[in-house]
């Protein structure tokens, strides 16, 4: 017998009992040959190219699913980000372009397409501005496409004018989006550092960087880490992280096998696994019930960030070892109302939108999926994005922030989403504006790259 | 000893089939779980061979009353597609009250083997 029925019995287990899953198969493709005067033509070229690359996405991630017993939850698309194409066309609404998306994504069935994008983190072209005004229309008016602007890196530093306009971007995007409480915000990540070969929702894009075509998978498994501490019992934090590092090279090891398999099949070169640990609402599923598990009354209490720090390192040592090529964020995802055990932590009083903030710091992303009071003004929204992209920027890793400003609630009021989007309690925020700070604008210079302390 | 030599030739070339990595495409893991009762590895090998599947190796475990098989086979010269194999285990399964799970031998190699 080449396996011992135990492993059999392993992997099946995972599979079946602890939710583990390829999170999705995201394949890029570069638009840049789609560009055109004319912006009708532009938004023609893009569906057509879309439609031409990603029609065998769907059915062939399908046979790898049945073939392998691997459910493959979310199969997305991403592209250059549309700012580029726009400056090649100077008149013309943006929004069409978000429509061709939208339309060349429910033709080949994916659930959601990146790169409604710009990368201002130095300043903006033309094409940036436009890009950006038209995000309220372009997510109102869609289901499927998602947004992303970087406004700060490591190497350009902050672009306080992106920073102040994002925050106004925010609050027109949740108020067209009301209806929904705001379901819009969910589709529009701000970055610093943003990664170029990231395949989660909704912070993909395909960047500039990268082939014509590629492949690149997430994985996902926070509930088989979660059941190996469980098993593991009362253990040093040496042994909790050997076992996180062991899990988290098992679950790198599907997203390597698969990614290579969509790859050969695709004719389509393979990027990266990213190995993030990615949560969803299902109970057990959790990375916030992972740090518990490590002894925590709750997530958010004193203790959180080093519990954290130690699973993102252990998930990279791990996976770093499973796989060829790692990329995209790789580490722990903290979304709050997509993991049942953030917002339960937030309704408890537990979890605070500053403890957040300092968890951002060790994780993987920043401060995703928190829903703030429907009145914060857009300034404070500036602020909070300022000081998450700050984390990033002087730490050279990236930070993200998707907040939504849920229209009509208040904190302490739930707003559910529904499906993997969940649903969370609104969180306070400080009361206390940055008002003055923002509307100074301008750029934040980059860090010194020495000295560091 | 002729018989002897003839059982080692077949043991290599079945040792060297195992560790050839081409051929893991063809090759299946199929799983049973289950209360135990008479006839399943019957039905299940039954359901293979009928699509000229062959067993390259059966394991079974009993626990009181449960049951649980692996088994690998190869489908280089099945007459079905592996969804409608599979598909024809699980109604199997089904039939028997045990789940049957067929998946490419590759998910275990790419978990357990570095």
């Amino acid at each position: 017998m080449p396996f011992a029925p135990k492993e059999i019995a392993e992997t099946i287990r995972m599979i079946e009992a602890e939710r583990l899953d390829i999170r999705t198969v995201t394949l890029g493709i570069s638009l840049r040959d789609c560009a055109h005067p004319d912006l009708k033509v532009a938004a023609r070229r893009i569906k057509e190219k879309i439609v031409r690359q990603a029609g065998n996405l769907l059915p062939v991630t399908q046979a790898i699913e049945e073939e392998f017993g691997l459910p493959i939850i979310n199969k997305r698309v991403a592209v250059t980000p549309i700012a580029f194409l726009l400056d090649a066309s100077p008149e013309g609404d943006p929004v069409l372009l978000a429509q061709a998306l939208e339309e060349a994504a429910v033709e080949v069935g994916v659930n959601f397409i990146g790169g409604f994008s710009a990368l201002v983190e130095k300043g903006f072209t033309p094409g940036d501005r436009r890009l950006i005004a038209a995000i309220p229309e372009a997510l109102a008016s869609t289901e499927r496409v998602c947004s992303s602007v970087n406004v700060a890196s490591t190497r350009a530093g902050i672009n306080m004018d992106a920073v102040a306009l994002l925050g106004e971007i925010i609050v027109e995007t949740a108020r067209r989006t009301a209806d929904r409480s705001g379901l819009g915000c969910a589709k529009l990540v701000v970055f610093a550092n943003a990664p170029e070969d990231n395949p989660f929702m909704a912070g993909a894009f395909h960047g500039l960087s990268e082939p014509e075509a590629v492949i690149n998978v997430g994985v996902s498994g926070p509930g088989v880490v979660l059941r190996a501490l469980q098993r593991l019992g009362p253990a040093s934090l040496g042994e909790v992280a050997e076992a996180v590092k062991r899990t988290a090279f098992k679950i790198t090891r599907m997203g390597e096998l698969v990614g290579r398999e969509a790859s050969r099949r695709l004719g389509v070169p393979f990027g990266v696994v990213d190995l993030s640990l990615a949560p969803t609402p299902a109970v057990g599923d959790s990375v916030a019930e992972i740090l518990e598990a490590m002894g925590l009354e709750r997530c958010g209490a004193p203790g959180t960030t080093a519990a954290l720090a130690l699973l993102t390192d252990a998930v990279k040592k791990g996976g770093a070892m499973a796989s060829s090529y790692v990329g995209g964020l790789s580490g722990a995802f903290i979304p709050v109302s997509e993991d049942a055990g953030m917002a339960r932590a937030v309704a408890e009083g537990a979890l605070t939108l500053e403890k957040l903030e300092a968890m951002t710091a060790v994780c993987s992303v920043g401060l995703d999926m928190v829903v703030l009071p429907g009145d914060t003004p857009p300034e404070a929204i500036s602020g909070l994005i300022a000081d998450e992209v700050a984390i990033g920027v002087i730490n050279h890793k990236t930070t993200g922030v998707r907040v939504i400003p849920a229209p009509g609630k208040k904190a302490g009021d739930w707003v559910d989403f529904g499906g993997l989007l969940g649903r969370s309690p609104v969180l306070a925020i400080n009361p206390a504006r940055p008002s003055e700070f923002i509307r100074r604008g301008g750029r934040i210079p980059a860090p010194l790259q020495s000295l560091r302390n | 000893m002729a018989d002897q030599s003839e059982s080692g030739r077949i043991i290599r070339a079945l040792e060297e089939h195992l560790e050839d990595k081409d051929a893991e495409e063809s090759r299946i893991v199929v799983t049973v779980i289950g209360r135990d009762r008479v006839g399943i590895i019957a039905r299940i090998t039954s359901v293979l061979a009928g699509y000229q599947v062959n067993i390259l190796d059966i394991n079974q475990t009993l626990f009181r009353d449960l049951f649980a098989m692996n088994m690998v086979a190869d489908i280089s010269r099945a007459t079905a597609s592996f969804a409608q194999l599979k598909r024809s285990l699980e109604e199997a399964g089904a039939e028997l009250g045990v789940k049957v799970y067929a998946q490419r031998e590759e998910v275990f190699r790419f978990m357990h083997r570095i």
